[in-house]
């Protein structure tokens, strides 16, 4: 996981990484004490894969997920570390490289379709606008792009939903046209911050459907960041779990599901009923409550809630321990008898 | 993590003996409700009135004493308008609540003194209280209004607190925007016990939560209800929790009860296909069982206009020409069970339906 990082001007291949992210760190200024969100997060993806970022909130899922298209408010925050995508070193993007990458290169959908898109004008005139702009067309070029985006994401009768507004439309509808916008600019790279977590588990299995088969048929990498492990399984082949602004655990979801190795994703896991869990029985919980980010623990973050937690655990930030192929955690007690 | 606890199913009676409120015995209903309707004017053009929301187009249901009912369906289905229709904060355009026996607005049961009996605990932790309260003074609060002194009311409130898992000292004299959303949920549920109710209305209280701290909650909610002997009405769209928490399930859709029988039996197998459809769509944990087809496509439709005959026959892959021309009747099909569907009546019309014994 140390490859030194490549020149900006190849092109990644196949088998390089789309993305490349090197000890990222977000710290929060402004408060009292600045808040260290995100505390050195370190992950790949290829072209074409999609990659879960699981945790619950304050874990710094979003953050990081926002610092990938710099959409940190930048007065106030501090970014640390190295982000390449696609060849963009994107922490040294000027104004303007900023406007083409963000769309070009990246788009982010959100859980509020209402943040993505204008209440006041047509939709199908938005995502020709987007067009228009990134790729310097006529606008009834953007238009036809636009209703062949509609029916790429299978919104019924796309020629005449073309001309509705956001608030005309049903929930999984926005949702579909906020994935239509995004896409409007052919990016490489999908950002997905909880598109699902306010539908109908209906209507939510619908959308998770579209993004597999949009990573699949479009050949996008798609990053999705969600605190629901199912969500994770359904719409990710591999899994990043959060916890305290670190990477806690990385590896295939099937493994990091099945056979979770740090503690802190065994507790989650734990915690969740299933459809197998008996009835009436206590749930397993994980004792205390988050760290405080402001005055993070000097070692493992989830080091004052863990069991298995030794002296040894607040000496650093333990290192990546492979536990299978492609799966890795950090902690120290991985390897040990447990 | 502590030992198994004792299961929570079934509506045994309350812990701490009988209760000296309960009027008909534990065979009467603690809740019924007969033909329940809300309807609501939704905004016109700029002349006059549009069209009308059946939110709650005709519900019948009852709660048992000690047990725990799940209602379950898509956002418009009418599970959070049935819940605030029971509360009172809308009132039913037609229909019954009785409460123990007694008909809600007879002479027998004011208000004032249902209300002290049912309580509520609403998704919106930070909405639901007051900002400019503290927790202790929002917990005492219900308490005062209904009487109690000052000092009874504080003393009340430090209890709860307790018994909801926050040290009255250190927590009771924080604002709500110093606390977690998981502690201001036990905040809540510590306030709706503070008129000592006897059913309490869950409305999706642990939707918001982060999984680790449902947990937590869920916990609490069960040691709650058997210490105080409380029945619940557990609102999710989590089928899973609902399946954990409930001794009945009902699901709604469009503002009708398409399915209500025991929480096992619905989630094992279902007889309604909306039932199984929602079932189905719930995100699996098994990379291998991962779906390929969504169960239902669409959105929920609209309760403005709900379609003719069944209504979910616009959904249903089942769907035949009696389900869009007449409209199923909640029956029996097992013990305890019901459904609305064609195809679980015999003699329905439907092609599916089981086949009505032939006269010899």
């Amino acid at each position: 996981m140390n490859a030194p990082l490549r020149k900006a001007e190849a092109a990644p291949g196949l088998d390089e990484a789309l993305v490349e992210v090197r000890n990222l760190t977000v710290d929060f200024l402004g408060g009292r004490k600045p808040v260290r969100a995100v505390g050195g997060v370190d992950f790949d993806l290829r072209a074409g894969d999609a990659l879960a970022l699981l945790g619950e909130s304050g874990s710094g899922k979003s953050v990081t997920l926002r610092a990938l298209m710099r959409l940190l408010p930048e007065a106030r925050t501090r970014i640390g570390g190295q982000l390449r995508v696609d060849g963009h070193d994107v922490l040294g993007l000027g104004r303007r490289a900023l406007a083409a990458y963000r769309g070009g290169t990246v788009a982010m959908i959100f859980q509020d379709p209402g943040l993505a898109l204008d209440p006041v004008y047509r939709i199908g005139d938005q995502i020709a606008e987007a067009v228009v702009r990134h790729e310097g067309v006529s606008h009834a070029k953007g238009r036809a792009r636009a209703l062949e985006l509609f029916e790429r994401v299978h919104i019924p009768s796309p020629a005449r939903r073309l001309d509705a507004f956001p608030h005309e439309m049903s929930g999984g509808m926005r949702q579909r046209a906020m994935i239509a916008l995004a896409l409007a600019c052919r990016p490489k790279l999908l950002l997905a911050d909880e598109p699902t977590t306010a539908l109908d588990a209906t209507v939510q299995i619908q959308i998770l459907l579209l993004l597999r088969e949009l990573q699949r048929d479009l050949g996008l990498a798609v990053i999705f960041v969600t605190h629901d492990v199912g969500v994770a399984v359904q719409v990710a082949d591999r899994v990043a779990v959060m916890y305290g602004g670190h990477l806690v655990e990385v590896g295939s979801s099937g493994e990091v599901i099945g056979a979770p190795a740090h503690p802190y994703t065994r507790g989650l896991l734990a915690s969740r009923i299933t459809p197998e869990s008996p009835k009436g029985i206590r749930l397993a919980t994980i004792p205390g409550s988050p760290p405080d980010l402001s005055d993070p623990p000097p070692g493992c973050p989830f080091e004052p809630r863990c069991a298995l937690a030794i002296p040894g655990c607040r000496d650093g930030l333990p290192t990546r321990v492979p536990v299978a192929p492609g799966h890795a955690a950090r902690c120290i007690r991985i390897g040990e008898a447990a | 993590m502590s030992g198994t606890a004792e299961p929570t199913r079934g509506a045994a009676p309350p812990a701490g003996g009988t209760d000296p409120r309960d009027r008909g015995g534990p065979a009467q209903p603690l809740l019924a409700v007969d033909g329940l309707v809300k309807h609501f004017a939704s905004k016109g053009g700029l002349f006059g009135k549009g069209p009308v929301v059946r939110a709650v187009d005709g519900v019948d249901f009852a709660i048992a004493k000690g047990e725990t009912l799940g209602v379950v369906g898509e956002s418009g289905c009418g599970k959070s308008t049935t819940a605030r229709l029971l509360m009172q904060i809308n009132r039913p355009d037609r229909g019954d609540i009785v409460f123990d026996g007694e008909l809600l607005g007879s002479r027998a049961l004011d208000l004032k003194s249902y209300r002290r009996q049912v309580q509520m605990v609403f998704q919106d932790s930070y909405a639901s209280l007051n900002p400019r309260l503290t927790v202790e003074e929002s917990v005492a609060f219900g308490p005062r209004a209904h009487g109690l002194s000052g000092s009874a009311a504080l003393a009340r409130a430090h209890d709860l607190l307790r018994r909801v898992g926050l040290e009255p000292r250190r927590f009771g004299g924080r604002y709500p925007h110093e606390i977690s959303g998981g502690q201001r949920q036990r905040v809540n549920i510590a306030r709706a016990l503070a008129l000592e109710p006897r059913l309490l209305i869950l409305d999706e209280a642990v939707s918001a939560l982060d999984k680790s701290v449902e947990a937590q909650v869920l916990n609490l909610l069960a040691d709650l209800k058997r210490e105080f002997g409380l029945t619940y009405m557990f609102i999710s769209h989590d089928l899973n929790v609902v399946r954990f928490m409930s001794d009945r399930v009902m699901v709604m859709y469009l503002g009708r009860i398409a399915e209500i029988g025991p929480a096992d039996a619905i989630l094992a197998a279902p007889r309604h296909p909306y039932t199984a459809a929602l079932l189905a769509s719930q995100p699996s944990t098994d990379p291998d069982a991962r779906l390929d087809e969504a169960p239902l496509t669409g959105d929920p439709p609209n309760p403005i206009n709900p379609p003719p005959g069944c209504r979910f026959h616009t959904r249903c892959r089942f769907a035949a020409e009696v389900c869009r021309t007449r409209e199923p009747a909640l029956d029996p099909v097992a013990p305890a069970h019901f459904a609305a569907c064609h195809m679980a009546v015999p003699g329905s019309g439907h092609p599916d339906a089981p086949q009505l014994p032939m006269a010899a």
